[in-house]
């Protein structure tokens, strides 16, 4: 009995044999008894399979993202799909860029294959339509977040210090099991998801400045010259959209390596955790009953 | 309705499902708007929405349309020959020497003909700056001829006040659309008023110093830094002044018609 109130004040459904034995350290009156003999560790084992459906008390739900901030991360997702694929048929009339050392291109924005996938061709004054229209709701939504972000004091949460570039190496090489240990978080998030959050919310700023340089280059004259001119803002702005796409892609991955859990705290705003083993166990009549 | 910062199992599950529940249905929502922005009855080539979305932004800027903001300019060393881009109204013959602008009140009664000299005894005005196409590449360029502002004053005293847009297009007469009864012009623009009188809109007649090439224009088309190529019309046969929107040939085909910079 002790073994099994041992176990469930522990870990929950999915537990691996891994944070079995880490629970078992001696750190505490409680955790001592756990260490049994073979047989008794073989009854945790069979206790803890996934068969155990009874969901034990050992987990609490907390709050990581407020409303506002789902709602409008939510709605940035198809704005941002939109901004792209109608920039791609405008940039589908023009499309001069490429990379490469010297005279040696590398690569040319973009191969033919792809507008064709995309359905990308001959859609130019439809791409303006779309591109100039839903730029207004990708511009509100933006400012809404930043104010909205400022107002409740998030921002706190997401902005980077001086050790976040330190810290970003430090995450990059762990996640590319380059480095073992997982580097310290501040608060929510770890410091490569500050400053990739921050840069992320920056360049999002950065395309909407761009674009209105773009979009009234005479009118806005100085906010043009700003950026170098009505050529250079069109680079930054095509280069503002590149960069999106990295950050999508590395997001999206990084998301289904963090799991299940994580995801759905984005949609339901409670994160599940499991309550650290320090906590006071339950009492032992508890689960005996 | 206040968040907790923490929530009890039972509670966690609740929200779970109206989480669920609220996501799902704004997910649906949002993919039937962009249904029924995709199947809007259309005006000019696009849904009605985005068309409306147009109006808006060309009555926002119109309102920011500010006389003494003005385009860059360059050094003239900067400037190069245009790149060619669609021939529209420049396919038939045109014999330069005969060449004459006809202008038009908005009940399209004949005011007035031109010859180039007329055009060029107006005070001489040159500007290099970024012409800028629709497409997405500029190029730097120079151009030389009369302030559209200076020649609408030649017709100062025979225009009514609420002139609000100028209506150009080229010399190579009408055609009838197949299956239309509708007499059609072959290649037109109009611009609002306020463009057409900012010094930076030239009649042009010089491009680089020299007298603009055939296919650049000649002898006579609109320059200016503040409307995208596509309302810069070459090879101008004929000036219409109206008080109303008038016929656009890109903006029937799915552009905005302010096409403003």
């Amino acid at each position: 009995m002790q073994v099994s109130g041992c176990a469930r004040s522990r870990v929950g459904r999915q537990v691996r044999r891994a944070r079995l034995y880490r629970a078992c350290a001696p750190r505490n009156e409680a955790s001592r008894r756990c260490r049994g003999t073979v047989t008794e560790r073989r009854a945790i084992l069979t206790v803890l399979t996934p068969t155990d459906t009874e969901q034990p008390a050992t987990r609490k739900a907390i709050l990581k993202h407020r409303r506002g901030s789902r709602w409008m991360h939510w709605i940035n997702f198809p704005l941002i799909v939109i901004m792209v694929w109608s920039g791609l048929r405008i940039y589908w009339a023009e499309r001069v860029y490429s990379f490469g050392i010297l005279d040696w291109e590398i690569f040319h924005f973009f191969p033919q294959f792809f507008y064709e996938w995309f359905g990308i061709n001959q859609r130019l004054a439809r791409g303006l339509a779309f591109h100039f229209n839903f730029a207004w709701l990708f511009t509100i939504n933006g400012l809404a977040f930043v104010i909205y972000t400022w107002r409740t004091g998030e921002w706190r949460e997401l902005a980077p210090n001086r050790r976040s570039l330190r810290g970003f190496v430090d995450v990059l090489l762990h996640d590319l099991r380059i480095r073992k240990g997982e580097p310290p978080r501040r608060g929510r998030y770890n410091e490569a998801q500050r400053l990739t959050y921050t840069l992320v919310v920056l360049l999002g700023a950065l395309a909407v400045i761009s674009g209105f340089a773009l979009f009234k280059p005479t009118q806005l004259e100085p906010l043009t010259w700003l950026l170098g001119g009505y050529t250079s803002a069109r680079v930054i702005h095509f280069s503002v959209t590149i960069a999106f796409m990295l950050f999508f892609v590395v997001h999206v991955a990084q998301v289904a390596r963090a799991g299940w859990r994580n995801f759905t705290s984005m949609v339901t705003g409670y994160e599940l955790v499991d309550v650290e083993p320090d906590q006071p166990a339950p009492p032992e009549d508890a689960d005996d009953a | 309705m206040p968040e907790e910062p923490e929530l009890s199992l039972e509670d966690y599950r609740r929200r779970s499902r109206r989480s669920l529940l609220t996501g799902g249905a704004a997910a649906v929502a949002g993919l039937f708007g962009w249904r029924w922005v995709q199947n809007q009855p259309e005006t000019n080539n696009i849904p009605n929405v985005l068309r409306r979305g147009h109006e808006f932004n060309e009555s926002l800027w119109k309102s920011l349309f500010r006389h003494d903001h003005q385009a860059r300019t360059f050094d003239r060393e900067a400037a190069s020959i245009l790149r060619l881009n669609g021939r529209r109204g420049l396919r038939s013959e045109i014999d330069l020497d005969s060449w004459q602008l006809t202008v038009k009140g908005p009940d399209g009664a004949e005011l007035g003909q031109h010859v180039l000299a007329d055009i060029r005894s107006l005070p001489y005005h040159e500007m290099t700056v970024e012409h800028k196409c629709i497409e997405g590449w500029a190029q730097i360029t120079n151009w030389g001829g009369a302030r559209f502002s200076d020649f609408m004053r030649l017709y100062e005293d025979r225009l009514p006040d609420d002139i609000s847009h100028v209506y150009l297009k080229t010399p190579d007469g009408q055609f009838y659309l197949r299956n239309g009864n509708r007499l059609r012009d072959r290649y037109y623009v109009s611009v609002d008023i306020e463009t057409m009188l900012h010094n930076q809109t030239l009649l042009a007649y010089n491009n680089l110093g020299v007298p603009i090439d055939e296919l650049h224009g000649a002898p006579l088309r609109l320059a200016t830094p503040l409307k995208y190529g596509i309302k810069q019309l070459k090879r101008i046969g004929e000036i219409q002044f109206l008080t109303e929107p008038g016929g656009d040939y890109w903006g029937e085909r799915g552009y905005d018609w302010y096409a403003g910079l």
